[in-house]
Order: C-alpha cells, then sequence, then structure tokens
C-alpha cells in the first residue's frame, strides 16, 4: 500500500497528497498524523489537494476527521488547492466540509496558522486578513 | 428508393455524354435563381465540382446515396450546403441548387416520348431528391453549429470576471442568469479565484432584473464553493424587490455577507484586509 | 494502465478491493475524457463512480462495473453499471435520503451520486443483490 509522505517545515506539518488514494491509503494518512502531531509538537497541518482531480465522501470525510483530530491535539488543519471542478461537484454531491480551514494554496495556509496562532485565544476567525498585498502572477 | 444498376449506369452515361450541355443549363438555372450574388466563376467551378462527384459516384454503381459508394459525393454536397449556409444563402436556395438538375436533365433527355425515357427520369429524380434533402439537412446542421458557437460567444462575453484590487476580484452579473449562464460565472469565478490568488470575490447583482429560487441556489453553491477552496463571497447590489422575493422565497443567504452596493463590497473587503480607505466626510456648513 | 482502452467495446472491471475502487476511477476518468464531457462533467461523474463502486464493494460484497459509451443521436455520453449481488437495499426511498447510513460513512453516497448524474436508476431485490445505472451525457 502507499503512503503518503508527511513533511515538517518549522512549525507545520506539510501534506501534499499526489497520488489517487485508496481508501487504505486515507485512513493510514490519517493515522500517521496523528502520530507526527504528537511527537513532533507542530501547531499547524496543512493539507495540499492541489493535484487531487476528485474528492468524494471518503476523502472529505478524512479531511473532516483528520482536522478534529488535530484541533484535539492543539494543531490547525488547513486544506488548501482545491480545484474548482471539485469544488463545485462537492457542493452538489452535498459535502460542504463544515469545521474545516481552507485556502487558496500552501502561501496562505501558512499565512493562516501563523494569525490563528499570532492572536490566541481566537476570536473572528473568518476573518483572516492578508498581511500585504503581493504581486501574484 | 434506389436506382436500379442499369438507370444508375444509364444516369452515368447520360452525364458524361451530355456534360457539357447538362453543366451548362445547371448553371444556368441556378445563376437566374441567385440573381448575381455569386460570380459566374465561382458557380461554375462548384456545379462543375457537383457534375464530376456525380460522375465519379455513378461510376462506383451508386444506387442510393446513402451507399458507401456515394461517400465522397455527400463529402462535396455537404461541403457545397456549408458554403451556401456560410455566405447567407437560404436553405431554399440551397436545395433547389441541387433541384435545378432536373431541368438540366429533361432537357438533354431523347424526346422521344417513350414510356423508358419517362422511367428512367422518375428513377433519376429520385436521386436528385435525396441529393437536394441531404443538401438541406447539411444546410440545417451548419446553420445550428453556427447559432451554437454564436450563443456560447454571447455568453463568454456577458460574463466578464474582473480583478478589483490585489486579492479581489469582481463579477458584475447583467441581464437574467439561467442555468446554463449561471454553471459558466460560476466556473469561470471559480478559476479566476485560482489564477489570481485572490481570497475574495465580490458577486455583484445590480443589473439582474429578477431572481428566483434556481438562480438563488446558483449563487449559493457558487459562494459554498468558494468557500471549499478558501476564498470569501460578498453578494452585493441586491435590489429591493430581490430582497423580497429572496425572503418570500424562504431561501437561507445564512452567513454569507451581503452589501448595497458594489463599493460598499469593496470597502467592507478591503477592511477585513486592513488597507486603509480615507472615506470623504461631509463638509459641515459653517 | 488504462491507456488504450477499445471505446467501441464497454470495458468491465471487476470491484473486489480498495485498489480496485481506484481503478474504477481511472476507467471512468479515461472514457469521460474520450466522450468529450467538460471538466466539471468529468470531476462529476468520477466522483459519483467512486461513491457506487465503494458502495459495491463495501455494501454489496464486491462485483463488477462495466463502463460504456452511448450516443442517443445528439449527444454522447457514458453510461456506468454496478452490479453486486451481496443483501440488497431493504428500503430504497430511505436508502436515497441524504445522511442515511448503515455503513458509518456520511450517507452522501447514493443521494449525492445521483444528484451529480443525469440519469440513474436503481434496481435491487433484497437477498439477490443490486444494479446501478448511470448516464452523464456531453453538453
Amino acid at each position: 500500500m502507499e503512503r503518503v509522505p508527511i513533511l515538517k517545515i518549522g512549525d507545520i506539518l506539510l501534506v501534499s497528497i499526489q497520488v489517487d488514494m485508496s481508501d487504505q491509503t486515507a485512513v493510514a494518512l490519517q493515522e500517521d498524523l496523528a502520530e507526527r502531531i504528537v511527537e513532533t509538537g507542530c501547531h499547524g497541518v496543512i493539507i495540499d489537494i492541489t493535484a487531487l482531480d476528485i474528492v468524494d465522501s471518503f476523502v472529505g470525510r478524512m479531511l473532516s476527521t483528520i482536522a478534529s483530530i488535530s484541533r484535539v491535539l492543539d494543531a490547525e488543519t488547513v486544506v488548501v488547492g482545491m480545484r474548482p471542478a471539485v469544488a463545485i461537484t462537492l457542493v452538489e454531491l452535498g459535502l460542504s466540509l463544515n469545521g474545516i480551514r481552507t485556502a487558496l494554496n500552501v502561501e496562505r495556509g501558512m499565512e493562516l496558522i501563523a494569525i490563528e496562532r499570532a492572536d490566541e485565544p481566537y476570536d473572528e476567525r473568518d476573518d483572516g486578513p492578508i498581511p500585504e498585498p503581493t504581486a501574484s502572477p | 428508393m434506389a436506382l436500379s444498376a442499369d438507370e444508375s449506369s444509364r444516369l452515368g452515361e447520360l452525364l458524361t455524354s451530355r456534360a457539357e450541355q447538362v453543366t451548362q443549363q445547371w448553371t444556368e438555372i441556378i445563376a437566374g435563381q441567385l440573381r448575381g450574388r455569386l460570380s459566374q466563376a465561382e458557380l461554375v467551378r462548384q456545379v462543375q465540382e457537383l457534375h464530376r462527384a456525380m460522375v465519379d459516384a455513378l461510376g462506383k454503381g451508386t444506387v442510393d446515396l446513402n451507399g458507401e459508394e456515394a461517400t465522397e459525393l455527400r463529402a462535396v454536397l455537404a461541403e457545397f450546403s456549408r458554403g451556401q449556409a456560410r455566405q447567407g444563402f437560404s436553405a431554399t436556395e440551397t436545395a433547389t441548387g441541387v433541384f435545378a438538375l432536373k431541368e438540366a436533365l429533361l432537357a438533354v433527355l431523347e424526346v422521344d416520348q417513350s414510356i423508358e425515357t419517362l422511367r428512367d427520369y422518375v428513377a433519376f429524380s429520385t436521386l436528385i431528391d435525396q441529393m437536394g434533402l441531404f443538401t438541406f439537412e447539411s444546410f440545417v446542421r451548419t446553420r445550428e453549429s453556427l447559432i451554437a458557437d454564436q450563443a456560447e460567444q454571447l455568453l463568454e462575453l456577458s460574463t466578464p470576471v474582473v480583478k478589483l484590487w490585489e486579492g479581489v476580484v469582481a463579477v458584475p452579473l447583467v441581464g437574467t442568469l439561467d442555468s446554463a449562464r449561471a454553471q459558466v460565472v460560476m466556473e469561470r469565478l471559480l478559476q479566476t479565484l485560482v489564477d489570481t490568488g485572490s481570497p475574495y470575490a465580490i458577486i455583484d447583482i445590480t443589473g439582474v432584473p429578477a431572481v428566483d429560487t434556481q438562480v438563488a441556489q446558483h449563487i449559493l453553491k457558487t459562494v459554498v464553493a468558494a468557500r471549499l477552496m478558501g476564498a470569501d463571497c460578498i453578494i452585493s447590489g441586491i435590489r429591493p424587490q430581490i430582497a423580497q422575493t429572496i425572503v418570500a422565497l424562504g431561501i437561507e443567504f445564512g452567513d454569507i455577507a451581503t452589501k448595497a452596493s458594489l463599493a460598499d463590497a469593496l470597502r467592507h473587503v478591503l477592511r477585513l484586509t486592513g488597507v486603509e480607505t480615507a472615506r470623504r466626510q461631509p463638509r459641515r456648513e459653517a | 494502465m488504462t491507456s488504450g482502452v477499445d471505446l467501441g467495446r464497454p470495458q468491465a472491471q471487476a470491484v473486489g478491493s480498495d485498489e480496485d475502487v481506484v481503478r474504477v476511477r481511472q476507467l471512468v476518468r479515461t472514457v469521460a475524457v474520450a466522450v468529450k464531457l467538460s471538466l466539471v462533467d468529468q470531476t462529476k461523474v468520477v466522483t459519483a463512480a467512486s461513491e457506487l463502486a465503494r458502495n459495491t464493494l463495501v455494501y454489496g460484497g464486491g462485483g463488477t462495473v462495466e463502463v460504456a459509451v452511448v450516443d442517443n443521436g445528439r449527444r454522447t455520453g457514458l453510461r456506468i453499471v454496478f452490479v453486486d449481488s451481496g443483501p440488497g437495499i431493504a428500503d430504497v426511498d430511505l436508502a436515497l435520503t441524504d445522511g442515511y447510513t448503515t455503513g458509518g460513512g456520511l450517507g452522501l453516497g447514493l443521494s449525492g451520486a445521483r444528484r451529480l448524474v443525469d440519469e440513474f436508476d436503481i434496481q435491487t431485490t433484497p437477498g439477490q443483490g443490486t444494479r446501478v445505472t448511470i448516464t452523464k451525457w456531453s453538453r
């Protein structure tokens, strides 16, 4: 069975899903992540799904579970890079991924986590500001 | 109805032996109908091409236009109809261009009034009728695809996604939103968010005359999809009647931010992103 | 891999494991691209196939999936049939309700898949099995 690699960058764990995951792989990722959060003491998890061309209810549930588990372990999870077609399909499927924070890309995901950690105890969680206007390509 | 093998070969022979006379007659009849809207040279070229394709097809033993031997002939006819459709000729003019061959044939048939000749003529007519109907169909198909293309272009034109500020894009919606258009808007907006890396989108519906349940649902779905991708949508320009409809239909906009105008929406976003905006205070009279 | 798929004939894929569900997704994707579905429609039909193939595996105890290209004269599309000989579904209407689940999932498999496709048909006999047919047409 394939395993999805988990990278540690500073205080953040980065998971970039590059393969069409089987359900077992998804469950294994969930377990691996929980272990790594405890092991590293990281306070942020970024799951990059840019490469995923579909997210079905199983993967959607996995993302929700990871977010809940990491919250219990005092880490913030951000799902980044969801493709438009995937988002439209998820809405139609009836999955709104409540409780999951999202960002357009890894960079914004990192900013989001940084802001979250900066103003603890947090309030106004939904209004994540952008620090500086950056020239995007 | 198909020709017999004999009839087919007799028609081929007639078209070959009297080639010049037939094409000339044929050209003249069409020219009379078109009244100079097509150059003589072009017309002669078209007629000769059709004539050659027919002779070829009959030479291969064509007895029916739908047969395999007539593949080439069908291609030539389709090309002919496409050309006519693109140049703005009517369907009738296109089909009669083919039917004119009947008249041209009648002129060259031996005038012995024998029953054989009559039989042949009726048989030839069957094939020509098939050809005429075929051009008619090709013509309609060409026009349909032209219309579909134009509709698509119109759709593209009517749904611009513009960048308002660093990290803020807007879609000013104008006109009636049907399901197809809402879908296009949704996909374009979301793709623009990715392409520009913008975490904020403003959907301005000032120009939308009415909102029904379906349209409202489409807008709501867009907002939810944008959230899944990590972007926030603000809806602006909700007119009083539309606000009433939304409430009357019992549509929940929930926690989606709504603003009266595009300007208010932009100001709202800029405040969220921490950009300072100088607001002109109304000057007090001394 | 799925390259070199002969689209003239229906393609069958046995579903007996997790990996087979992945193969079903890949097969459906290949055919969806071949019949020129838009990107969003491709995503929708692959997602629906993923949900239903998982149902075939988890609830039906395995089965087969067949993918075929269809043509109604005006449009082309793809038709996918999921067959299992599992316990069947006692109450189809209930199973098609959002949030209803017997397997500990989110209960969106059947109902969600139905929303993602143009045509949806389910035939089931308790004790004998289930057959779900979905069709998606190109626009």
